[in-house]
């Protein structure tokens, strides 16, 4: 008996996976979610073996939703239409369905799954959610869990981001949140024009600068709003320079 | 190609008598000169035609080149040498003709220069019209030319806003009905009905077109309906819409991407259920809307509430009104409000 969560904020598009999965009895749907939110919550609960996910939702995408959950399990996407999830999908060769699909192409999806099961899965569902980060809608705000919170933190909000260990911190107002993420993957997917790595570990948010101070020989320091300060390396301080136009 | 000045009845009737008028007085002028009249009437009808005919070629020359810049010395150019060969053509006929005359050819020979410099002046002078003219012309054209080209491409800018209707919510829509079909079919039969009663709306109406807010109101429920079946009990509407409004008029299919924003705003930006207030009123001379829709004011700012549907909501009433404040949005605590002022025709 395999374990299914379905993810999708319409009921009937949920509706239309439980139909199609009657035909295949191994297969037990053991949670129904609305959003993201209790998506998290079922897949760390449950641990399924499968999920069908849609891409547009409520507060949090079907790929922020991903990146919140340390070991995702496979994934069949659902979605009706978004361009850049259909390119992404395409580039990590990960199967998905369109909206709407009939029993056959179901299927085939159930049948792909069942040949690959988790390995290779697990890689490209790793892929995508890396390339995903890079789309429009995403580089606008980082979603991280806290616990078993869920915040939304937009891009204008963090001072600046530090690297520790495996994990970047990401500074705010409130207090700095820990992701799972490398250092390389911010520096990818935030906006160039308003984050700048100024240093092997930091990355800063360069409309939050208030100054930039010499620091002992040849590097600098960047003092921020919140009276924070951030090192500057040297290749870091005319990376900043080219930015601020000085 | 240009019509001459001539085309036109009253410009040729002046032409006609002024062209009389001078050959009159070229006949009274030689006569003064102690010349008979039937003498200085054949002179003046042999000099007076040619230089008819040298005014109609100009004016034939005009018609298809029409100077450009340095080009204009080649025009004084072509009067010039016309005069000349004017002055030469006339000069031979009239010897031939005229030349039994006693003193006539002494007169003619003191009177070259005279004849020289009128011709040259009332050639000029009719060149000078005539390039007047067909600029004219030539620049309504342009203009005319411009005034269409401006409002095909404002024509179809107004038709490809209203063509963009979100395939998200088309293929969703589809989604639903396949669910339908299989547990709940004459609901899947109804939402089909919707779903072509929507999409007929969105060929059918002109865009030019101005329809009732009631009208524009019992299409905007179809696509509520729809909305309805594909979102469950996380979506509920209040319509509110005072008596005077229902008359009153609005371009078609306005409102109905206003609403789609505050539906996608509303259901994605907050969890649970999302209510979606419409409110109408007639505010001096405008039909004024509200639709509004919460939001999560922690995670995103009201900004990102004016999407792609109230830009181009905004930019068909700049076309229709050149107007670029019909459109405003607030947020007041958890509430977006999109306000929309429709002008009146008086």
């Amino acid at each position: 008996m395999n374990k299914i969560v379905i993810i999708d904020d319409e009921p009937l598009a949920r509706s239309v996976v439980k139909e199609y999965l009657q035909k295949h009895p191994h297969l037990e749907v053991i949670q129904e979610c609305g959003d993201g939110f209790e998506g998290v919550k079922a897949i760390q609960q449950h641990q399924p073996d499968l999920i069908f996910l849609d891409i547009q939702m409520p507060k949090i995408t079907g790929f922020e939703m991903l990146e919140l959950i340390e070991q995702p399990p496979a994934v069949i996407f659902t979605t009706a239409f978004d361009e850049f999830a259909i390119k992404a999908f395409e580039a990590h060769a990960v199967d998905y369905l369109l909206k709407p699909f009939n029993q056959d192409r179901f299927d085939k999806a159930l049948a792909k799954w069942n040949e690959q099961k988790t390995a290779v899965t697990e890689k490209a569902t790793q892929e995508l959610i890396e390339s995903a980060a890079l789309s429009p809608s995403q580089r606008q705000r980082i979603v991280v869990r806290n616990g078993s919170k869920i915040k939304i933190i937009s891009v204008h909000d963090v001072f600046f981001l530090e690297a520790a260990d495996d994990y970047v911190k990401i500074h705010t107002q409130e207090g700095y949140f820990l992701k799972n993420k490398t250092m390389a993957h911010f520096e990818q997917s935030l906006d160039m024009h308003l984050f700048v790595r100024s240093h092997r570990s930091y990355i800063v948010n360069v409309q939050q600068i208030t100054r930039i101070d010499p620091y002992e020989k040849d590097n600098h320091v960047a003092v921020l709003r919140s009276g924070a300060k951030v090192p500057v390396s040297r290749s870091g301080y005319g990376k900043l320079k080219d930015v601020l136009g000085l | 190609m240009a019509n001459s000045p001539l085309s036109i009845i009253k410009f040729r009737i002046i032409f006609i008598a002024s062209w009389l008028i001078i050959m009159a007085d070229h006949a009274m002028l030689l006569h003064f000169y102690a010349l008979p009249w039937d003498v200085a009437i054949y002179d003046s009808l042999i000099s007076n035609v040619l230089f008819l005919l040298a005014c109609l070629l100009v004016m034939t020359v005009l018609r298809y080149y029409l100077p450009r810049g340095q080009q204009y010395i080649n025009v004084f150019a072509l009067c010039l040498l016309l005069t000349i060969v004017w002055l030469l053509l006339s000069k031979w006929l009239l010897k031939l003709f005229l030349g039994y005359q006693a003193g006539y050819t002494e007169l003619l020979r003191n009177s070259l220069s005279i004849r020289f410099s009128m011709a040259f002046l009332l050639l000029g002078f009719i060149t000078m019209v005539s390039i007047l003219w067909y600029s004219q012309l030539e620049q309504k054209e342009q203009e005319e030319r411009k005034k269409d080209a401006e409002k095909m491409a404002r024509d179809a800018e107004l038709f490809k806003l209203r063509q963009q209707l979100q395939p998200h919510f088309l293929f969703n829509s589809l989604n639903s009905i396949n669910a339908l079909i299989g547990s709940r079919p004459a609901e899947a039969r109804k939402m089909v009905q919707q779903l072509s009663d929507f999409l007929r709306g969105t060929i059918k109406k002109e865009e030019t077109q101005w329809v009732t807010l009631q009208e524009e109101l019992q299409y905007l429920q179809l696509y509520l309906d729809i909305e309805k079946v594909r979102f469950g009990n996380r979506l509920a509407t209040e319509i509110e819409i005072d008596e005077a409004t229902t008359a009153l008029k609005l371009p078609a299919l306005l409102l109905q991407p206003i609403v789609e924003n505050a539906i996608k705003f509303g259901l994605y930006d907050t969890i649970g259920e999302t209510i979606i207030k419409i409110y109408a009123a007639k505010v001096e001379n405008n039909l004024v809307i509200k639709v509004l829709n919460p939001f999560d004011p922690e995670t995103s700012s009201p900004r990102q509430g004016t999407g792609f549907g109230l830009k181009s909501v905004q930019r068909r009433l700049y076309l229709l009104f050149a107007r670029n404040d019909l459109v405003t949005t607030e947020a007041k605590e958890n509430i977006f409000i999109t306000i929309v002022r429709i002008p009146q025709k008086l």
